[in-house]
């Protein structure tokens, strides 16, 4: 079962109701790294293989429950290596090692015992490039759901995730259409639905904009912004100025390593790390 | 014209009389297949359109009598045995191409069954005409019967089904199997619902060409013993049986012409099975085309 406490359960109800939080709302939500005392997700000294190759090297850090955490750097630095061990998306790969611990709420993610399928309802991805099955618009979200057991209405959960998604106006009088009839954004915004609607704890983005025009990839930061009160959310990003306007804290990485990682606004104004500094200010990557 | 730079040599109207060449000389060859064809359907039709009657569908071959002779068994014949090899090859063959290219682990085992499976693509079909005598009905005891027949026209037409279900497979887009993978589906629900609807227009256009060529095929057939003169119509599996390639084989070897008429119309008629196969075949194929959106 979904491991929820019981402000988190307000929140969704909350987010239910009103699914789009006023700006003041939204600002409250945004803690600064202090206060946060919960971690959804931690990894120790990790380490990530693809046979001999290692991709990411001994990486320690804690995501935050219920805010938006940017792993940034430049191309091949290991950050969708990370992002998708968190969910086990990189069983698929055959050589891929790991070693180190990376643990969701406590619970040892690459235990012998752990159900990679189970953590995956709770740790949901979005892609890079838009992946909507080639069904309707209603079954791409519904989908998810009624493998999983859901004895709701589905109705209502598509409803849901889908105005949790702010696409829900745009699609409700063409839920039997297919999903390639959407635009690049709109598709992207309904996988977004799609895994909004098993109600997971954690929401992995992997560079969600890049297949995405400026004024699609402004909708589904601004949709970044409103899942953090309900979703924590990892946003991996080669996009500074996006992890900037989005994130509450930000990972740099580079050729493996995590360089840093504190508050985004720490990391974009006194950085503590000189390649830091010189990432951001464009100086290599 | 703008000025050119000095570095570059555009060449342009040589470029372009290459690229006229190459389209003529592909054009002459797509003129001369056609020719070839139409020629040859041309003769055919010309040989045996005067037998092409509901007579000559529905009588048995008759040596003595050829104005009465007809194709009713080997059509039957046929009928059975591609009836039988179907309902053999497609479990079998997509089942093997869903395990290999879902569920077996990228191993040099699976490797070596995959280029094996190739190879077997091209072993010749007289080949499995041996295996079949020895293994069906030698080994297993299954006599001349149509079983037997179509058990062998089913191990011929399996590494082509195995294969075209593998490319159908892989034709379906990885982001489809992940993005189900990442909602908690299991390797079965993905499979099941994402991954065999989106392969499985292309998994019938490969079993219905690996059929059509099981249809044509007259070598395992005789290798095996399927009798090649018959008047009756095969009562089951267990029965001996007759196809349209061997009735067609048979009376092309006879000397007297009139047998090359029957030859012709017995050609006739199992085009007339083999285009609407193809034709459907090539249908599913375009509407996929249009259906498929990634």
């Amino acid at each position: 079962m979904v491991m929820v406490s019981d402000t988190r359960s307000e929140r969704q109800d909350e987010g239910i109701s009103a699914p789009i939080a006023p700006p003041s709302v939204r600002q409250q939500v945004r803690l600064p790294r202090a206060d946060v005392t919960e971690t959804t997700i931690r990894a120790k000294r990790v380490t990530i293989r693809y046979g001999d190759f290692a991709a990411v090297r001994d990486v320690t850090l804690d995501i935050p429950d219920r805010q938006v955490t940017a792993i940034i750097g430049p191309s091949g630095c290991g950050k969708s290596t990370l992002l998708r061990a968190m969910n086990r998306m990189n069983d698929f790969i055959p050589t891929m090692s790991l070693s180190g611990t990376l643990t969701y709420r406590g619970v040892d993610i690459y235990a012998s015992k752990s159900d990679a399928v189970d953590l995956r309802r709770r740790i949901g991805m979005v892609f890079q490039k838009p992946n909507p099955f080639p069904k309707t618009i209603f079954k791409n979200v519904a989908w998810g759901a009624s493998i999983n057991g859901f004895r709701g209405n589905l109705h209502e959960l598509v409803e849901r995730a889908l105005r949790q998604a702010a696409l829900w106006d745009e699609v409700k009088d063409k839920l039997n259409k297919s999903a390639f009839a959407l635009s690049g954004g709109q598709q992207q915004r309904l996988c977004i639905a799609r895994a909004v609607a098993l109600q997971p704890d954690v929401i992995l983005m992997d560079e969600p904009c890049s297949a995405l025009d400026p004024i699609a990839t402004a909708k589904i930061e601004d949709l970044i912004d409103e899942l953090k009160a309900l979703y924590t959310v990892v946003l991996v990003t080669h996009n500074m100025q996006q992890a900037a306007r989005v994130s509450d804290l930000t990972a740099f990485m580079y050729m493996g390593e995590l360089i840093e990682f504190d508050a985004t606004d720490t990391i974009f104004t006194k950085p503590n790390q000189q390649r830091t500094q010189d990432y951001i200010t464009g100086r290599f990557g | 014209m703008t000025p050119t730079n000095d570095i570059f040599l555009p060449r342009l109207a040589r470029r372009r009389r290459f690229g006229v060449i190459f389209s003529v000389v592909c054009a002459g060859m797509v003129v001369l297949a056609v020719a070839v064809l139409g020629v040859l359907l041309a003769s055919l039709v010309q040989q045996g359109w005067r037998w092409l009657s509901w007579d000559f569908l529905s009588h048995f071959p008759s040596r003595l009598n050829p104005e009465k002779a007809g194709v009713k068994s080997a059509l039957f014949g046929t009928l059975w045995l591609i009836g039988l090899t179907a309902a053999v090859s497609i479990p079998i063959g997509l089942a093997a191409a869903i395990y290999l290219h879902e569920y077996a682990q990228k191993s040099r085992l699976t490797r070596f069954i995959e280029l094996n499976i190739a190879n077997l693509a091209g072993v010749p079909s007289i080949v499995y005409g041996i295996l079949g005598l020895a293994v069906f009905i030698r080994l297993f005891d299954l006599g001349r019967s149509v079983i037997a027949g179509a058990l062998t026209l089913s191990l011929l037409i399996l590494p082509v089904v195995i294969i075209a279900g593998r490319e159908a497979l892989a034709a379906v887009p990885d982001s489809i199997r992940q993005a189900a993978f990442a909602l908690g589906a299991t390797r079965w629900q993905t499979v099941r619902s994402h991954v065999l609807p989106a392969a499985l227009p292309g998994m019938m256009t490969g079993v219905i060409l690996a059929l059509s060529r099981a249809i044509g095929e007259a070598a395992p057939l005789i290798m095996i013993g399927a009798l090649t003169f018959i008047a009756f119509v095969p009562d089951g599996p267990m029965d001996v049986f007759t196809a349209m390639p061997i009735q067609i084989y048979n009376w092309c070897d006879e000397p007297d012409a009139i047998f090359q008429e029957l030859a012709g119309a017995g050609i006739i008629v199992l085009l007339g099975l083999l285009l609407p196969m193809n034709a459907v075949a090539v249908g599913i194929r375009a509407w996929h085309q249009r259906r498929k959106a990634w």
